[in-house]
């Protein structure tokens, strides 16, 4: 009785409802692939069904690699992400530091700033921006979102570092500071290489939110060989006729295969990112 | 030498031009460098004056432009609230409004409690728990505008994957017009945001759960509490914070979303899926009236500043 009573409450309580979590979470993948490895014949047949793949075909993926710049989209994205990635990180650093760890005056002020900043949406920025960036003569450069990239990223990470810096002890510091160690010593060699996990963390959720970026993309690259995944897909992929639907599910696979890799391999780091703000706050 | 690369130049300077005091000035620079605040401005400086320029200028430069009336061509025109006041009298203004509204609500609600519920379930010892999790937040990671032309496909009205099923398994004669009427496009919207948003919610509600001490349940089993009782009782009071500031973030995201409408309804059919971020482009970008979009863009200000009012209250509390 009680274990029929378990295993009832085992399928109800868990197994359907984590099935039915899953499913809606990944059937979109599903068909994206089930899509892209169709030939056009079988895609749009009517009575073939929509759900099983009759003729496995590579076909889509060819003409993407051969007729579209769909490789110099995934270096642009690459570049992009890993050089803002890079800032973002070096200048985040540089907020948290001293607002986790030292006493002056102001610094609970500059605290809430930067947090602000942290919420404050692109999509306000975004008009005087492309103005900013025309003036600047950065219009089609990736220059111009490899800087425009870290002002989204500079605060949260900012943020997040603030949190793992605030975790090490003050008297590891001061221990190296008796030792005749400058505070710049003390900081480089000493605190910095413990908060290695805040750095990882930090570094993927911002690599990963620079590779989603979208509206600032779609404003200063406009040339082909200068787009980035999400607006070469947007931008050229979507044509007035109707047969593309192949072709524009193999982009949009291949376009998100680098970042699941990437965060795949650091998911512990990236949960750990993820829910900092919420669960500390 | 351990000097501050920050002070290098400067530091250097002045060794170059009194060389015959070097070790005094030095000396004294280093100490003067050494305390806490000098030491603290000199690291801060350069993020502060980047964030100045890429952030603080162009926001209070769009608050600037918002007074001005620029056609593509053509010098601007000063026009102080004019363009403010031009929006007051635009019905696509208040239609952008109310959909960001409505849009913001309903997919906040359905990612909160659906979250909540993602959260209950995950929150129970089962096999390959971790790579479970994984799989579940892949809608976060993916880049947002690939996965909503993967949605849009699914919601084509010949051959996508929703009236393909609807069709093929006789629930419907005909395919609904997911993204072609304006209620549908609505729902549509909605479905792909909460779909996208709701591992966000479900991962840091979980993080949430994880930090209740079992102590807490069991004191409450003993004391004779029910499933729904512990749940009430001891679950969602525990809860509140984490789902407050999930819910505060993701109103703000949800609030100012573009990405989304863009790539799948442009704002159509005749402006019932528009956004506030949508129409703020359409008006910039697309008709190149830069003042007016910089208006509707800053019409969305007191909102944000509303919920980090709520946001810092609810910190300083604790």
């Amino acid at each position: 009785m009680v274990g029929e009573l378990t295993w009832r409450k085992r399928l109800f309580g868990l197994w359907l409802p984590l099935g039915a979590f899953c499913v809606i979470a990944l059937f979109p993948f599903t068909w994206m692939a089930a899509t892209s490895l169709k030939t056009n014949a079988e895609l749009y047949d009517p009575k073939a069904n929509p759900l099983t793949i009759r003729h496995p075909s590579l076909v889509h993926y060819v003409s993407l690699l051969q007729e579209t710049n769909f490789l110099t989209w995934v270096a642009n994205t690459m570049m992009v992400a890993v050089v803002a990635t890079g800032i973002s990180l070096l200048l985040g650093t540089m907020l948290a530091y001293p607002l986790a760890r030292m006493r002056f005056r102001g610094a609970p002020l500059l605290a809430i700033a930067v947090a602000v900043t942290y919420l404050v949406p692109q999509t306000l920025l975004f008009v005087p921006m492309a103005d900013l960036i025309g003036r600047l003569k950065l219009g089609n450069t990736l220059s111009a979102v490899m800087l425009t990239y870290p002002t989204l990223l500079v605060p949260f990470i900012a943020w997040l570092l603030m949190g793992y810096f605030k975790t090490v002890p003050k008297e590891l510091e001061e221990q190296a500071l008796i030792d005749g160690a400058s505070r710049w010593r003390a900081m480089t060699r000493v605190i910095l290489p413990l908060c290695m996990p805040g750095f990882i963390s930090a570094g993927i959720f911002a690599f990963t939110l620079a590779q989603n970026e979208f509206l600032y993309a779609l404003l200063f690259l406009s040339r082909s060989d200068v787009r980035t995944v999400p607006i070469g897909v947007v931008g050229e992929l979507i044509r007035g006729d109707a047969f593309y639907w192949g072709q524009l599910m193999a982009g949009a696979l291949l376009g998100s295969v680098p970042v699941a890799l990437i965060y795949s391999f650091f998911v512990k780091y990236y949960v750990a990112g993820l829910t900092a703000g919420a669960v500390k706050g | 030498m351990s000097t501050n690369p920050a002070v290098g130049t400067s530091g250097a300077a002045a060794l170059g031009a009194r060389a015959y005091r070097s070790v005094g000035v030095g000396q004294r620079l280093r100490e003067f460098v050494e305390r806490e605040w000098v030491f603290s401005w000199l690291i801060l400086t350069p993020p502060l004056l980047f964030l100045l320029c890429f952030l603080g200028y162009p926001f209070f430069y769009g608050v600037y432009l918002s007074f001005f009336r620029r056609e593509v061509a053509g010098s601007p025109t000063y026009v102080g609230f004019g363009n403010f006041i031009t929006l007051a009298s635009d019905p696509i203004f208040w239609q952008s409004v109310g959909n960001t509204i409505k849009f913001t609500a309903a997919a906040t609600v359905l990612k909160a409690t659906g979250g909540l519920g993602m959260a209950l379930v995950m929150n129970q010892n089962f096999r390959m728990k971790a790579i479970t999790r994984a799989l579940l937040l892949l809608p976060f990671i993916v880049p947002t505008v690939l996965s909503t032309v993967a949605w849009q496909w699914i919601y084509d009205p010949g051959l996508g994957l929703f009236n393909r099923l609807l069709v093929e398994s006789g629930l419907m004669t005909k395919g609904v017009s997911w993204l072609g009427n304006p209620t549908m496009a609505m729902v549509s919207i909605i479905i792909v945001n909460t779909w996208r948003g709701l591992p966000f919610f479900g991962i840091s509600i979980l993080a949430g759960l994880q930090t209740i001490p079992v102590e807490l349940h069991e004191s409450a089993t003993i004391d004779g509490a029910s499933t729904w009782g512990r749940f009430r009782y001891v679950t969602l009071p525990s809860l509140l914070p984490v789902i407050f500031i999930v819910t505060t973030f993701s109103i703000i995201l949800t609030f100012f979303d573009f990405q989304l409408v863009y790539v799948l309804t442009g704002g159509g059919p005749a402006n019932t899926t528009h956004l506030m971020a949508t129409y703020a482009y359409s008006l910039s970008v697309g008709v190149g009236q830069m003042g007016l979009g910089s208006a509707v863009a800053l019409s969305m200000v007191p909102v944000l500043g509303l919920l980090l009012v709520l946001l810092t209250f609810y910190v300083r509390k604790d």
